[in-house]
């Protein structure tokens, strides 16, 4: 899960690292008490008002201004609030203390797939774009590879520094954030935590004043507090529907609604009920779903609940091997989902089995002789009939 | 022949008194795997009752630690079924113990514990396979996770996909030509056994004529096993990827299955691979042609 600006700001803080001031709002009254508040506070006389997105380029997009009073900051979020970044809503702003900024640098620890380890880059160039520095000129951005056994310690802390190249009177600062921000990665199961900038202030402080953050959601079950950083206001509600039901769910912008079991074979499937589409009408896979191993009437009438609910879905292709899933229990999942949705169930279902108890689960689906439902012999000739349906009831 | 896993192979399983390990037990045991016994501290001492391939009873320990399972039955190989917060203790109590190969099924592990385990690794004797990965099948010797066992047998095909399902559903289309060895090494961003490791075990394999490695969309795995492939395999190789068409930046269930700017996708992977002579379909189905083109001429 990426974080906002915001969320990251405050992540920082509670682990120690030096950020400023910061309030989000959501609407410009809020942003406007949010500046007298860092005003009076800390007797700034400018704030930043920066839209809270999950996508770089906002600055140049207009979504980042300077206030030099609360009504200011009130009406520089009426602006910002609702603007459209590259495809991403502002809904919400945060309001910043300002900073009389000297010097900007660059930081990040992530995951490296590659090495299967971490990786750390450091950077005295910071502020900009940092994908278009490392291809220019790769030699100012440091990498210094971290071992997942030590983490950022004293010593590759210092090695980070050294390697960047910093000056002698901010490389012990540095450092000092820098394991402050390794903290952050290891203690909250991050998979990102980048600064840019990280900067000197015109004081000689440090400070973070931009974060990037991403979480691990695997691990959140040791860390129960992250579910309140959810963005619940962007998520799509059928996406939100599917979570409730644990469903492995992705909106896609498409008309024949997909069913499978494992993450490979229901890509796989979107994959080859495209290229059938291609030859009706260029209809498309309406989603990504996965139902996982085990699934029961219940797990396949939460999926179909779903799907039967997305307005643009004309056709639905059920593709199940049954490797440890019973095919037989998918089917009395789709006949039991079908009596449980009852009218509601208005869109033809394609559905192919194959594997684990295949012969029971076709007869259970051929007895149940349901109105809707058409067995296929293969992944190839459902994703075929089910776009011809797609395309016949678009 | 076979890679990693074959019929001398001694199984044992962490978590066999659980939901999933005591299911799968018996799944492996009736594909006539050798399983040996069980870990589960708590549960030291006891005995879980499973049925042999052929429906005789067999009754098999639970130790209280993986050393003592391996000192008392010799096994080599050990399957991980503990739930996600427990995964990365019990892989260091496998290594530590000195397993030869560890095949961890949980799924859901955080990733940080997972390369904290991966990082141990180093200079160990244990191979991982793993986490979040269906194991490893050499069908017609031995089973170590939960690949079923029905859907084919022994052949000269060589198989490495990071799914599950698209392992099964490839094994499937190829039924009748049969495999050597399948490995899920599974769809997580930190894995144990990668795409390389398993394509030069294949390359070294006597009995694996070809290979069909599957991939899918994210990281560079693909792209760098390519360049392996180019350097170092001389057997036939054919490719698949899956998540053509899917949008970037959507995680599609995998965690290592998302696709950030403009690499990672299915497209560059295809490329990197067909550019060093792999044979690389769009579907399973054309996948499955390729690899009979390739073995049958």
């Amino acid at each position: 899960m990426d974080l906002f600006e915001y969320q990251a700001r405050d992540i920082f803080e509670k682990h120690g690292v030096p950020v400023l001031g910061g309030v989000v709002a959501t609407t410009p009254e809020e942003a406007r008490a949010g500046a007298e508040e860092l005003m009076g506070g800390t007797g700034s006389s400018v704030v930043v008002v920066k839209a809270q997105v999950k996508i770089g380029g906002r600055g140049k997009a207009g979504g980042v201004k300077l206030a030099r009073s609360p009504e200011e900051a009130a009406q520089k979020a009426e602006e910002i609030l609702g603007m459209d970044i590259k495809g991403h809503t502002v809904h919400r702003v945060m309001i910043a203390a300002g900073a009389q900024i000297a010097e900007e640098y660059y930081f990040s620890v992530l995951l490296d797939r590659a090495n299967r380890n971490y990786l750390a880059m450091c950077s005295v160039e910071g502020g900009v774009e940092i994908e278009e520095l490392a291809v220019e000129r790769p030699e100012a951005l440091a990498r210094v590879a971290v071992d997942p056994a030590v983490g950022i310690d004293a010593a590759k802390a210092a090695e980070i520094v050294e390697a960047a190249g910093f000056a002698a009177d901010v490389k012990d600062k540095v450092a000092a954030a820098i394991q402050q921000l390794w903290t952050v990665f290891s203690e909250e199961d991050a998979t990102l935590v980048e600064v840019n900038p990280l900067v000197k202030t015109e004081q000689g402080d440090i400070i973070a004043l931009d974060g990037k953050v991403t979480l691990d959601a695997n691990a959140d079950f040791r860390h129960p507090d992250h579910a309140e950083l959810e963005d619940s206001a962007t998520t799509d509600p059928l996406e939100a529907k599917a979570k409730e039901h644990d469903l492995n769910y992705v909106k896609l912008d498409g008309e024949v609604g997909i069913i499978g079991n494992g993450a490979g074979l229901v890509m796989s499937t979107l994959d080859v009920v495209a290229y059938a589409g291609e030859a009706h009408g260029g209809v498309k896979p309406a989603n990504f779903l996965d139902i996982g191993g085990g699934a029961n009437a219940q797990v396949m009438a939460a999926g179909l609940d779903v799907i039967l609910h997305d307005d643009q879905v004309k056709s639905v292709f059920v593709n199940v091997f049954g490797g440890i899933t019973a095919c037989d229990e998918v089917a009395k999942g789709i006949v039991g989902a079908l009596e449980i949705l009852g009218d509601e169930a208005s869109k033809p279902l394609v559905v192919r089995l194959d594997g684990n108890n295949v012969e029971k689960g076709r007869a259970i689906l051929t007895e149940a002789n349901h109105p809707l439902v058409t067995l296929a012999e293969t992944m190839d000739g459902g994703a075929e009939t089910a776009a011809a349906k797609a395309a016949a009831t678009a | 022949m076979s890679i990693y896993l074959n019929s001398d192979s001694k199984i044992i399983v962490q978590g066999i008194t659980g939901g999933m390990g005591a299911k799968h037990t018996a799944l492996m045991l009736s594909s006539g795997a050798n399983i040996v016994g069980g870990v589960n501290a708590r549960k030291a001492g006891q005995t879980v009752e499973h049925a042999d391939a052929d429906g005789n009873p067999v009754t098999l320990p639970v130790f209280g630690s993986v050393k003592e399972a391996m000192a008392e039955t010799g096994a080599n190989v050990s399957v991980v079924f503990v739930p996600p917060a427990f995964t990365k203790d019990a892989s260091i109590e496998a290594i530590d113990a000195g397993i030869g190969l560890l095949v961890v099924i949980t799924e859901g592990v955080p990733v940080q514990d997972t390369a904290e385990v991966f990082a141990y690794l180093e200079g160990k004797e244990t191979r991982m396979i793993g986490p979040n990965c269906p194991g490893i099948i050499t069908p017609g010797e031995s089973l170590a996770g939960i690949t079923p066992h029905t859907i084919t047998g022994s052949g000269p095909i060589g198989l490495v996909s990071k799914s599950g399902t698209l392992t099964y559903q490839m094994m499937y289309e190829l039924r009748d030509l049969g495999f050597s060895t399948a490995i899920g090494i599974g769809g997580d961003p930190v894995i144990g056994t990668t795409h390389i490791d398993a394509l030069e075990a294949f390359e070294n394999d006597p009995a694996t004529e070809a290979i069909v490695m599957i991939g899918e969309i994210g990281g560079d795995a693909e792209e760098r096993a390519a360049a392996y492939i180019a350097e170092h395999v001389t057997k036939p190789v054919v490719g698949y990827v899956a998540g053509f068409t899917a949008p970037e930046g959507k995680t599609m269930g995998h965690a290592g299955a998302i696709v950030s700017g403009s690499s990672g996708t299915a497209q560059a992977k295809k490329e990197a691979l067909e550019a060093v002579g792999v044979k690389v379909g769009k579907t399973p189905s054309e996948t499955a042609r390729l690899m009979r083109e390739v073995l049958q001429g």
